[in-house]
């Protein structure tokens, strides 16, 4: 692999480097004016759509192409949502970015919405994250004063706000539609698509959704051109039509039992086992790595011989687990038994269901509940079917669901109990030694109920 | 709603902080999140006749404000929260570094559930999903601050400031 040079993290090292001062001696807002003064909003959307840009949020859409949907010759307004509300258990590359380098995501922003024409911006960030909200509300006072907010941009006839509206502990104010329900002030339950937000959005006006770390690479693509970013990653599969390729550099997150955990920098593509051996220094204590997930919990489990799979938007989806979300590795060392692994995930994905469909509602609870009645040494092996077939139908792939939040709690009952089925009957029949065969129903454990 | 006779309760410092926040959205109604922080980083819980007069200001019924409130599970509202919530992260990245262990330690040690307020009114522990800080784990948000790699002792010391 030759020498990557970081460019999301580059400037992140500088002391005080979220404030403007350096942000500009580092050559920040030259895209920006490069942009305002060169380029048609028009010119900017084909650019960033030639670059191949795909969303780091999770769902890996075209960001380019999600523009182009925006109606033409809307009389407006349009609006600009920026995803902070990064909840997905293991990520944590958009709190670097905030924290470390916040006007290169404001640039962004701002480029962003001179494409898509917004006039204003709504960046929603997590209530969890008070030191990434105090620097971008710094960043984007800095930006007022600079003339890069507000009227008239740098003397153009383009002008924006941004506002930071804060969220309140809630998972599913990521989901799009959530996020857009939250902001108009009311509970965070995600609608029914179509129509999509680039149709009616956010107070019912055509609306962008874009995540921080969109933003962030957006950037660079206008400073430093589409080609650029498509010399990095992994190219498109000629077989494939679909595919528009893994381009760009990736803020991989790394957490769990590796020694060195932390938020890397690498071209999209580079491989998990890479990711834990280069970047992470290994397993810690020196142990066996058991599994992997490979983008954030929803996405399910690689075993220790997929390691070798690449971080690409392809990749994980051939072995089975749900795509590469959010690109965020929690690695599991081989004292890790599965079941405690998916009762972590059950009562994650119980407690943030929204409870608006019956199947996610349901399905995540009940899964909640066979978990704790295994782990409490109950279980019986059917329950390891019953739990499958709870993970093959909630979500919107089996069609069942409005968001993609019950796919994200089927993955990992799926993943566990296909590809460790041998943890889960181990662990049954040695805690329930007279009852693992049984196959009537069982009462539920006194006590259950939760959070 | 002016007919009532319940103690007014959002001082007029929260009300103009509120209004602030109106010219910012198309629709009041959008307020209805950053009210509720407002009131809640003053008051520490979302009462219910602020629930009322936050309704007022933004021209929307109650119960639109309090079908908001109850659904996140961030604003308390029959008793304030502790001076400092401190949440204790259970996502999977904290929990393969033994939250669960942590956050039963904490309660036991403070003798209080997740979610209760220790008798002098210092401290709330909460058990809290992925902070965003996993290559911290196991970890703590205190109140504004975020504690990395939370040992027992760690915790203990915290605790302690709050006696
Ligand atoms: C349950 C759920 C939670 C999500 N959480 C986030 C999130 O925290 N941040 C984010 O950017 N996208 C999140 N997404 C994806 C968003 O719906 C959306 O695809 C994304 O913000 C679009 O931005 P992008 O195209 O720049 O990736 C979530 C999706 C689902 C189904
Ligand atoms: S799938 Fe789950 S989280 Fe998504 S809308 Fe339905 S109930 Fe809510
Ligand atoms: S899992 Fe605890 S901070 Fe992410």
């Amino acid at each position: 692999m030759a020498k990557f040079e970081p460019v999301l993290m580059a400037n992140m090292q500088k002391p005080d480097s979220h404030t403007i001062k350096v942000y500009e001696a580092g050559g920040g807002y030259r895209a920006l004016k490069k942009a305002l003064k060169e380029m048609t909003p028009e010119q900017v959307t084909d650019t960033v759509k030639a670059s191949n840009l795909r969303g780091r949020g999770g769902a890996g859409f075209p960001t380019g192409l999600k523009w182009t949907f925006l109606p033409k010759n809307h009389p407006g307004p349009i609006y600009m949502c920026i995803n902070a509300d990064e909840s997905e258990p293991g990520t944590f590359n958009n709190r670097y970015l905030m924290e470390l380098d916040p006007h290169q995501v404001i640039e962004g922003i701002i480029l962003s919405c001179y494409a898509t024409k917004a006039v204003t911006a709504y960046l929603y960030i997590r209530v969890e994250y008070p030191l990434s909200r105090k620097r971008l509300q710094s960043a984007i006072d800095e930006c007022y004063a600079a003339g890069y907010l507000g009227k008239n941009i740098l003397g153009t006839q383009f002008s924006l706000d941004i506002f930071i509206h804060v969220g309140a502990a809630a998972y599913i104010c990521g989901e799009e539609t959530g996020l857009i329900e939250s902001l108009e002030g009311k509970r965070a339950w995600p609608r029914i698509k179509p129509p999509f937000p680039a149709i009616e959005g956010v107070f019912r006006k055509p609306t962008v959704v874009n995540n921080i770390e969109t933003a962030a690479c957006v950037t660079h693509i206008i400073d430093r051109g589409p080609d650029w970013f498509k010399s990095i990653g992994v190219p498109a599969d000629p077989n494939n039509p679909r595919d528009p390729g893994s381009y760009g550099p990736k803020l991989y997150c790394l957490s769990g039992h590796v020694n060195k955990p932390g938020c890397y920098e690498a071209p999209l593509g580079i491989t998990c086992r890479q990711l834990i051996d280069e970047y992470g220094e290994g397993i810690w204590k020196g142990r066996k790595g058991k599994a992997a997930i490979p983008g954030g919990i929803s996405m399910g489990l690689l075993t220790e011989k997929e390691f070798d799979t690449p971080l690409d938007f392809a990749g994980p989806g051939k072995v089975g687990c749900l795509g590469l979300g959010t690109a965020a590795v929690v690695v599991m060392d081989e004292t890790v038994n599965m079941v405690d692994f998916l009762y972590n995930s059950c009562r994650f994905f119980a407690h943030e269901s929204c409870g608006q469909c019956t199947p996610c509602r349901e399905g995540t609870h009940w899964s909640l509940t066979m978990l704790e009645r295994i782990r409490a040494g109950k279980g019986r092996l059917r329950d390891l079917d019953l739990l499958l077939e709870i993970g093959d139908s909630i979500g919107i792939i089996p069609g069942t669901t409005i968001c993609g939040l019950s796919d994200g709690a089927a993955w990992p009952i799926k993943n566990a109990i296909r590809k460790f089925r041998s943890d889960f009957e181990e662990y049954i029949k040695r805690t329930n030694p007279t009852g693992y065969m049984v196959t009537e129903p069982v009462p539920a454990l006194a006590g259950a109920g939760h959070h | 709603m002016s007919t009532t006779t319940a103690k007014k309760i959002l001082t007029d410092e929260m009300i103009e902080a509120i209004k602030s926040y109106i010219p910012r959205y198309p629709s009041k109604q959008a307020v209805t999140l950053p009210a509720l922080h407002i009131v809640n980083d003053r008051l520490r819980y979302v009462p219910l006749q602020a629930v009322v007069e936050i309704a007022e200001i933004l021209g929307l019924a109650p119960a639109q404000v309090q079908d908001t409130l109850s659904f996140y599970g961030y604003f308390k509202q029959d008793k304030p929260h502790g001076e400092v919530r401190a949440w204790v992260c259970r996502s999977v990245s904290c929990f393969l570094r033994g939250s669960d262990e942590l956050l039963d330690h904490m309660c036991h040690k403070a003798g209080l559930k997740p979610g209760e307020c220790s008798a002098n009114g210092k401290l709330t522990i909460e058990f809290g999903e992925c902070l965003g800080a996993c290559e911290m784990a196991p970890c703590i948000l205190e109140g504004d601050g975020l504690v990395a790699n939370v040992t027992h002792e760690m915790a203990d010391k915290i605790l302690e400031k709050y006696k």
